[in-house]
This record gives structure tokens, C-alpha cells and sequence, in this order.
């Protein structure tokens, strides 16, 4: 053999050999960071907090949240649900979390308030695009300036719009929730009057921090916060994430096979 | 080996073995909480779904009747986290499995480790603390 195709030939080998491993770090179904990040960060980029994210487990609240006081139409909703967890727990039998017994959508905000998992966000001129890895749903949140809807129908997902109130901040505020969905798996109700603002402030180029406040007039006293400066990292570039869907059916069985049979009552 | 990797993966993520989520959608009141007991069994299903994983077997109780066990984890996402996998076991597997029952006396509970027929343990969580 020619000395000069020996070369070419161990050249190509060599190539193909280093892209090998390359191609072996992009596992697929990424259930999430596996801890924070370490080392240094870089600066956050301006305006923009496109990429996937995790806030590993404090963005799951399976216990619900401490809210404030409720109104007397409030407790009178408040009454009516009845959760499996939180400090208004019930039995399995008399527990009629929509989420947990219909297959009802977990709804906004309660998909930020309960289920935080792994997140994508996706920015494009008009829009900030939210793809949750619990339910495999999205949100749409419009940064073109429009205004929310006045009297709006309800929708599971509400509406939301967008605004950057500095290079590193965007505000993001929704009304138009379907008061079927509940906020948290405490059973914490709300009506079609809820307000939500989210604020993601990007700390720097691997996280950023998430505070969610509630105001809800019709249920509650007083606006509350809900999430106060929830630290969210970036994860790689590249992650894959696994399908986390609550469907009817795997929750039917669960429902007859383990649930129903440990009921106490 | 596998075990070992399951400790070190733990370990190295920092996942909490005590869950979060566990028993979320009936709540830890159903469960003797504290109680632990070991059955030796076979697989009849590893059900590899949400909201929780659940693995079902069959086990001799005291008097020598079978009885069906099917005791619950955590998500496939938690899980997954853990070493864990939907191939992690097939109906037939010969186990031995330490679980958390429930109050009722029925053949329902939490599952805590399985040791697998070649001595490798699964570890799943670790018992409710009494209160």
C-alpha cells in the first residue's frame, strides 16, 4: 500500500474514532440534572433565557403551598376540594383531585406550583415558547406588546404576555385560568379572577431565579407568593427529556391496583 | 456490581431517597408507617408507569397462601434517577422484597429494596419515619 493512502486511511480512522464518544454523550430521555452546577459561570446573556432548565427537587411541591388567608367564597371552595396531600388531606376514597382522579390538565399555574420538571424555553421574535416535560405541554407567552384579554373564556393554560423590565428580567403576566384546575395538590382553589406574575431573573449564563405571586381577590385575602426566588439551572445543550405524562389509563391502574386497596375507610 | 452502581449513582446525584412525591395522590395515612417486612416472591408484573412505578408479585404468607403483593415506588422519572429502568425486572424473577405496608392489612404497600435473584439490591426508599 502507498504510504501516502496508509496516511489518509489512519486519518479517517482517527476522525471517525474521536467523533465516537462525541456522539455517545447525547443520551436520550434526560429525567434531569443529576446537581447543581459547579465552577464559575459566565455573564448572563442579554435577554434571553432560551435553552433547558431544571430546578431539580425544590420545583416539586408535592405537599402544596401555605397560602394566604381565604375569603369566605375562598373557604367555601376550599371546602369543596379534596386533596390527597397537604394540610386539608382526605382519604384515598373521598379525594377528588382533578388532576389525580379525572386526568384533568394540571393546568397553569399549578404546572409551575406542583410539577416544575425539566422545562425548554424556545424564544422567537414575538414569542417566549415554555415546553414543560410534565404533560408534555406548552405555553405561549406573546413579548409583542399586546395587551391581556378584558373577560376572557377561561382556558386550562390562561393567557400570558411577556415584557424584559431590564436586560435580565423578563415579567410575565397571566389571567384567563380555568378555576376547575386547582393550584396545588393542598387542594388551594382559584377562580377565573386569578392574576399570576412570573418574574425569571437570569442570574447568569447557567441560572436563573423564579418568583411566582398570586393575586386572586375572589379567593384570597391578599396577594401571596407562591415561589419565591426558585434557583433553576441550565442544563446541556443537547438534553433530551423524558415524556412524563400523567395519562388516564396508567392512572386508572395505579387507582385500582395500588390506591383503591389502601384506602383506610 | 449493579447495586453498587445503583449506591453510587445515588450518591453522586444527590437524589434523596426518602421521595418527595411518594404516596402524593393518597397520602402517607394509609401506610404503617415505620413498619417494615421482607417476602420472598415472584415477579407477575413491573408496572412501569405514572403516577407511580409498581411492582407485583406473588408471596406465601404465614399459613402457606399465595398472595398477590403489589407495592408501589416513585415515577419512572424519579426512578430513572436511581439506576432504575422498565427492564429491571420481567414476570418470572425470583425476589426478595422489603417493603412498607399499608394499614388495612391488604397486600398493598411501598417498596423499599428488592435483591435480585443474583444478590443485587435495588434500593427504592427507605421507611416512613415514625412519628
Amino acid at each position: 500500500m502507498r504510504p501516502r493512502l496508509v496516511v489518509l486511511i489512519a486519518a479517517a480512522v482517527a476522525v471517525f474514532a474521536a467523533a465516537l464518544p462525541l456522539a455517545q454523550m447525547k443520551p436520550w430521555n434526560n429525567a434531569g440534572l443529576s446537581g447543581p452546577p459547579s465552577g464559575p459561570a459566565g455573564p448572563a446573556p442579554r435577554r434571553d433565557l432560551s435553552g433547558t432548565w431544571d430546578a431539580g427537587n425544590a420545583g416539586i411541591q408535592p405537599t402544596g403551598h401555605v397560602a394566604a388567608p381565604f375569603t369566605p367564597r375562598g373557604e367555601q371552595m376550599a371546602k369543596a376540594n379534596k386533596p390527597g396531600n397537604g394540610s386539608r388531606l382526605v382519604s384515598v376514597n373521598d379525594d377528588n383531585d382533578p388532576l389525580s382522579t379525572m386526568g384533568d390538565p394540571t393546568g397553569f399555574p399549578r404546572i409551575v406550583l406542583y410539577e416544575l420538571r425539566p422545562f425548554q424555553i424556545v424564544q422567537t421574535s414575538n414569542q417566549v415558547l415554555i415546553l414543560y416535560m410534565f404533560e408534555k405541554r406548552w405555553r405561549v407567552i406573546w413579548t409583542d406588546g399586546r395587551a391581556l384579554p378584558t373577560n376572557p373564556d377561561p382556558r386550562w393554560y390562561g393567557y400570558s404576555v411577556g415584557r424584559w423590565i431590564d436586560d435580565s428580567t423578563l415579567v410575565v403576566n397571566s389571567v384567563g385560568t380555568d378555576d376547575r384546575t386547582w393550584i396545588d395538590n393542598a387542594g388551594n382553589p382559584h377562580s377565573n379572577s386569578l392574576r399570576v406574575e412570573e418574574r425569571y431573573h437570569r442570574v447568569n449564563q447557567r441560572t436563573m431565579e423564579l418568583t411566582v405571586t398570586l393575586d386572586d381577590p375572589v379567593v384570597y385575602t391578599k396577594p401571596w407568593v407562591a415561589v419565591d426566588k426558585l434557583q433553576i439551572n441550565l442544563m446541556p445543550n443537547g438534553s433530551d427529556l423524558m415524556e412524563m405524562i400523567p395519562s388516564a389509563s396508567e392512572a386508572a391502574a395505579y387507582r385500582r391496583v395500588i390506591a383503591s386497596q389502601a384506602k383506610t375507610k | 456490581m449493579r447495586n453498587i452502581i445503583v449506591a453510587v449513582s445515588i450518591a453522586a446525584l444527590g437524589v434523596p431517597l426518602v421521595s418527595v412525591s411518594l404516596m402524593a395522590h393518597h397520602g402517607a395515612a394509609a401506610l404503617d408507617t415505620g413498619k417494615e417486612i421482607t417476602l420472598k416472591g415472584t415477579v407477575t408484573e413491573w408496572i412501569w408507569s405514572n403516577p407511580h412505578c409498581f411492582l407485583q408479585f406473588d408471596a406465601k404468607d404465614d399459613t402457606g397462601n399465595v398472595r398477590n403483593w403489589a407495592v408501589e415506588t416513585q415515577n419512572p422519572t424519579a426512578m430513572t434517577q436511581r439506576g432504575w429502568s422498565r427492564t429491571s425486572f420481567k414476570a418470572g424473577d425470583e425476589v426478595t422484597v422489603t417493603l412498607e405496608p399499608v394499614r388495612n392489612g391488604q397486600p398493598i404497600g411501598r417498596l423499599l429494596t428488592v435483591v435480585l435473584p443474583n444478590g443485587e439490591k435495588l434500593v427504592a426508599a427507605t421507611a416512613t419515619s415514625a412519628p
